[in-house]
């Protein structure tokens, strides 16, 4: 049973007042076009914080006017890469200089914790939009080398509009792992944050403007993804999408923009990310990186290490440790800085998850601990850290993606039999080993089909360091210089050479 | 008026005997599961060359389990890139050895000229040997962590994968597609086009001479609608490539989605854009908007077939595109002298014929063509030039893949540069001029894949290649082509008391 802090917390902390409620397109706030709103739930209590401009096809259409003009006619691609890098420093600054009230919205809006999001989600948010300001005059073409008399190059050029379908579970970071290089690289573009987090992504666009971003560059339209999202997947004006989220709406994402105008399409999709916990493992260690690996951010991580293989020699000693960490584990209201775990998102996931905890003692895996919603002051999506041990491949607890407080735990005899079960999923997005053995670590590193493989660490994301899936976790890269290619085109320039010394 | 050649070229050359007829699966021929065969036709004379083996699903299946296994525990992706480059390297000397031969094979299955594939396939041999010397260069990268990491990239092959090739370059699109890929250590399933099977069917003989072990190189000849459907929608095949059309291409991504998110790259059609300046040297101008339309019949994705001449030499350059294609020779494309071979089948030749009453009925004026010509049998065309062409008429939008240039004339830099980019597609594109500022200026106007000054065609190995816009995305060829079959796996794990991050 997880423990739970005391949740009268409005005390110590300024609870902000919603400024930004409206569409951002052009550079101004405007009503959906409809006037409709929707409003936006506050799950520590299950009750609404504001209501939010709801946007939809007609609205879509305006951002993507906007965006357009911007791209063909406006300043932002024909900007030296160094005057980009300058406003999207002002950017960074902007955002470090609000860091706690971006940090309570998303607090507010998706139950994280308080502190992670001034201490870390934020300032890192910030630091990406650095990070990318400073490849933003970097972005180099090459010279070819061709077999006849021709000079040859190539030209990386922006790929114009980019529409971008950000998720719930780490609004800020999402939203700036995307609009950074899109903005390095020259392009104009239309957010799309999840209905369930509008709230930090409409701030972020006044800061924008305030730090110099033209008109139309970025827009944001809050809404839904059966109406404002799809709208965007089929625009026939929109060059490129970049989707993140579950893989059933990645399909329709992709779907879309083949029926309407071929865009180009990376997809960062779900995972049922492998932690393979070898018998020289520091028993600790290993305990604590498979705790976090499956609570942080209350599960809902694409790459939660939702599975763990353990091998059999320290099995006992591990479990033992783990079950005890987890009953330690404090969940309650996420300002609480001594929190460790806040509400779930939403109802819907709230009820996901509590239904694959039916399916698992169904399924009969052993429930070592947790399986139970938290009953906080009767309110609340709180669910325990739970742990399920025993769990075959077949079950549908190892094989779906629960995006919530649930780990499925197994024992393994030899490093073969490990890989073998690791990769036996249909996704590939990340997976940890644990061993101090330098062979151990680099053949499981090399035989596991995952897009990050984490040795002796976990979520050790870095800015230069790609993100992304294998499999179905999706294609194309967040994250590092690759995630460029995404809003980059490749163009080859031809010429012939007369008289040249050389090739 | 055009000339033409003689149709009996059976003296020219020997015609070769069609030795391979059957699957190539997992290193061997076989018959199709269903036993069920197709023709294909010669386009000179409308007659059936032979009966090849028709693959579908199932048949894919088998294949991709051969290049899944080959894949998963063969050989091929755990050999060094330097041992995989030496095979290809033999596949390549292998592929000179028998250059006649498979020039006359694409001759008889696609109208092409045989003098030009007898040069052509050792062309295209070169962009095997190309790839085969950058399968041990592939490198990740060692990154800069911000905190006490060690970071580094992999860049592993991503699998199976599946090509979707078209008609047009039977030879150079197999190579091009296949020689990136198995760089990369990926295995493979090849669905070459109906109307072209013969070439890819020995390409796979040859590959298994050359060492490429079994599973790794498939070839599955059959129908779009069933196996290259099969490809698109399988659960088990990692990405796929696919050149065609617009149209095909669409529905190769809608099945990728459907199915398993496979990740895909399309090569579609172009209506490119060829800009002639005032400055222009007049003679290379008209030579290369002729090539631009005709080379290979006008069945290339990159065709220039919306030609733009700026009115300073309109009249000149109209009389020495009419005066060029006096000597530019339709017949038998196993005629040394010949320049154009037969459109590839009759549903082409139809297509085209169609769009030039089209043409005709929209009200563009034609300056020469316009018929089929007066042969028996064959599809053969006239170069066909329309003037006067508005923008919005059907000629001036659509792709033809056929010998009918739109001709326009334009006033300005910026007028030429609008009416160049007013199109769906992005593929390619030409600039005529001396001045190196236009030159500039203009190649950095146009949205698309290739701009070529003052030339046109101008490819090679180490030059990307593919679409802006609707003419798709991915690039065949140059380095950029491997990332289709690779895939990056990131690496970390922390370092202690390092002097340094």
């Amino acid at each position: 049973m997880g423990s739970h802090g005391n949740d009268s917390l409005e005390s110590s902390v300024k609870i902000p007042t919603i400024k930004f409620t409206k569409l951002f397109i052009n550079g101004e706030f405007v009503d959906s076009i409809s006037g409709k709103t929707f409003e936006t739930i506050d799950p520590r209590t299950g009750e609404a914080i504001a209501r939010i401009a709801e946007g939809d096809k007609e609205d879509v259409d305006l951002a993507v006017n906007a965006a357009r003009h911007a791209f063909d006619n406006g300043p932002w691609p024909r900007l030296p890469g160094s005057e980009r890098a300058k406003r999207m420093m002002k950017f960074a600054d902007l955002i470090d200089q609000n860091v706690e009230e971006l940090a309570a919205l998303d607090t507010l809006d998706a139950g994280k914790l308080f502190s992670m999001g001034k201490a870390v989600d934020i300032p890192s948010s910030a630091d990406t939009l650095r990070y990318y300001a400073g490849a933003a005059d970097k972005i180099h073409g090459d010279v070819l080398k061709m077999s006849r008399e021709f000079h040859a190059y190539t030209l990386h050029e922006p790929i114009g509009v980019v529409g971008h379908i950000i998720p719930w579970n780490f609004p800020s970071t999402l939203f700036f792992l995307k609009v950074s290089p899109a903005l390095a690289a020259g392009c104009t573009m239309i957010v799309k944050p999840a209905e369930q987090t509008p709230l930090s992504a409409l701030y972020y666009a006044h800061l924008a403007k305030l730090a110099g971003i033209p008109d139309g560059v970025l827009n944001v339209v809050t809404g839904f993804g059966p109406t404002a999202g799809a709208a965007i997947c089929s625009h026939m004006d929109i060059d490129a999408v970049s989707f993140t989220g579950s893989t059933e709406v990645g399909r329709m994402v992709m779907k879309a923009a083949a029926e309407s105008n071929l865009k180009v399409v990376s997809l960062e999709l779900g995972g049922k990310s492998p932690l393979i916990i070898f018998d020289d493992a520091d028993v600790d260690m290993a305990a604590q990186l498979a705790l976090i690996g499956i609570l942080f951010n209350k599960g809902e991580i694409c790459v939660a290490s939702s599975r763990v293989y353990v091998q059999e020699g320290i099995y006992d000693k591990l479990v033992k440790k783990l079950v005890e960490m987890a009953k330690a584990w404090v969940v309650g209201d996420p300002f609480d800085p001594k929190v460790q775990q806040g509400p779930q998102v939403d109802k819907e996931q709230f009820e996901k998850i509590l239904t694959y905890i039916e399916h698992g003692k169904r399924e009969g895996a052993t429930l070592l601990t947790g399986g139970k919603p938290l009953a906080l002051g009767g309110k609340g999506y709180y669910v325990e850290p739970t742990i399920f041990a025993e769990v075959k491949e077949d079950m549908l607890i190892a094989k779906d993606e629960i995006f919530g407080p649930v780990l499925a735990l197994a024992k393994f005899k030899t490093i073969d039999e490990a890989i073998k079960r690791a990769n036996s999923t249909r996704y590939g997005l990340a997976a940890g080993i644990v061993t101090k053995d330098l062979n151990v670590a680099n053949t499981v590193s090399r035989s596991l089909r995952a897009g990050t493989i984490w040795i002796n660490c976990y979520f050790a994301f870095g800015n230069d360091c790609p993100f992304g899936g294998y499999k179905m976790s999706g294609f194309g890269r967040d994250s590092g210089l690759e995630a460029l290619h995404k809003y980059l085109q490749v163009k080859s320039v031809v010429t012939p050479l007369y008289n040249s010394p050389w090739l | 008026m055009t000339s033409h050649s003689n149709g009996n070229s059976d003296s020219f050359v020997k015609m070769p005997t069609i030795k391979f007829t059957k699957l190539f699966i997992n290193g061997k021929f076989v018959d199709s599961i269903s036993g069920k065969t197709f023709e294909t036709i010669d386009p000179r004379t409308e007659e059936a060359i032979t009966r090849v083996a028709e693959g579908d699903k199932e048949d894919i299946d088998l294949a991709v389990k051969a290049a899944r296994e080959a894949f998963d525990n063969g050989p091929w992706p755990r050999l060094s890139g330097f041992d995989r480059g030496r095979i290809m390297m033999k596949f390549a000397d292998l592929i000179d050895e028998h250059a006649e031969e498979l020039a006359a094979l694409d001759t008889i299955d696609a109208g092409k000229l045989f003098v030009e594939g007898k040069a052509g396939i050792p062309h295209s041999a070169n962009m095997l040997r190309y790839y085969a010397g950058a399968a041990d260069k592939i490198h990740g990268e060692v990154l800069k962590m911000s905190r006490e990491f060690h970071a580094y990239t992999l860049r592993e092959p991503i699998g199976v994968v599946g090509h979707i090739i078209p008609w047009n370059f039977p030879t150079a699109m197999f190579l091009g597609k296949v020689s990136p890929a198995l760089a990369a250590g990926c295995t493979m399933v090849v669905k070459p086009a109906e109307q072209t099977p013969l070439s890819a069917l020995y390409y796979a003989h040859l590959s298994k001479l050359a060492g490429i072990p079994d599973g790794v190189l498939n070839v599955a000849t059959g129908f779009g609608p069933t196996a290259g459907a099969a490809i698109s929608s399988h659960m088990d095949i990692d990405a796929v490539s696919f050149t065609g059309s617009t149209e095909v291409g669409r529905e190769v991504m809608q099945a990728a989605a459907k199915s398993n998110l496979k990740t895909l790259s399309l090569e579609l059609g172009g209506k490119s854009p060829l800009i002639i300046f005032d400055d222009a040297d007049l003679d290379k101008a008209a030579e290369l908007a002729l090539l631009g339309i005709l080379y290979n019949k006008g069945e290339i994705c990159v065709a220039s077939s919306r030609v733009f001449v700026q009115e300073g030499i309109y009249d000149e350059f109209v009389k020495k595109l009419l005066e060029k294609k006096k000597s530019w020779t339709v017949g038998d494309p196993f005629d040394p002298k010949v320049r154009q071979g037969p459109q590839i089948d009759k549903k082409q030749f139809d297509k085209i014929l169609s769009y030039i009453e089209h043409g005709k009925r929209e009200g563009a004026t034609l300056l020469t063509g316009g018929k089929p010509l007066g042969h028996n049998k064959g599809y053969y065309i006239e170069p066909t030039v329309f003037t006067d062409v508005k923008e919005d008429m059907l000629i001036a939008k659509d792709e033809i893949f056929g010998p009918v240039m739109s001709l326009m004339k334009f006033k300005t830099i910026d007028e030429a540069i609008k009416k160049a980019n007013n199109t769906t597609y992005g593929l390619a594109a030409g600039v005529m001029t001396k001045d190196l500022n236009v030159a500039n200026t203009v190649s950095r106007s146009i949205r698309a894949g290739i701009i070529w000054i003052n030339c046109y065609f101008a490819f090679d190995q180490d030059v990307p290649y593919g679409g802006y816009k609707m003419s798709g995305f991915g690039r065949d060829f140059g380095l950029d082509a491997l990332y289709k079959y690779l895939q990056v796996k990131s690496v970390v794990t922390p370092i202690y008391n390092s002097p340094w991050l």
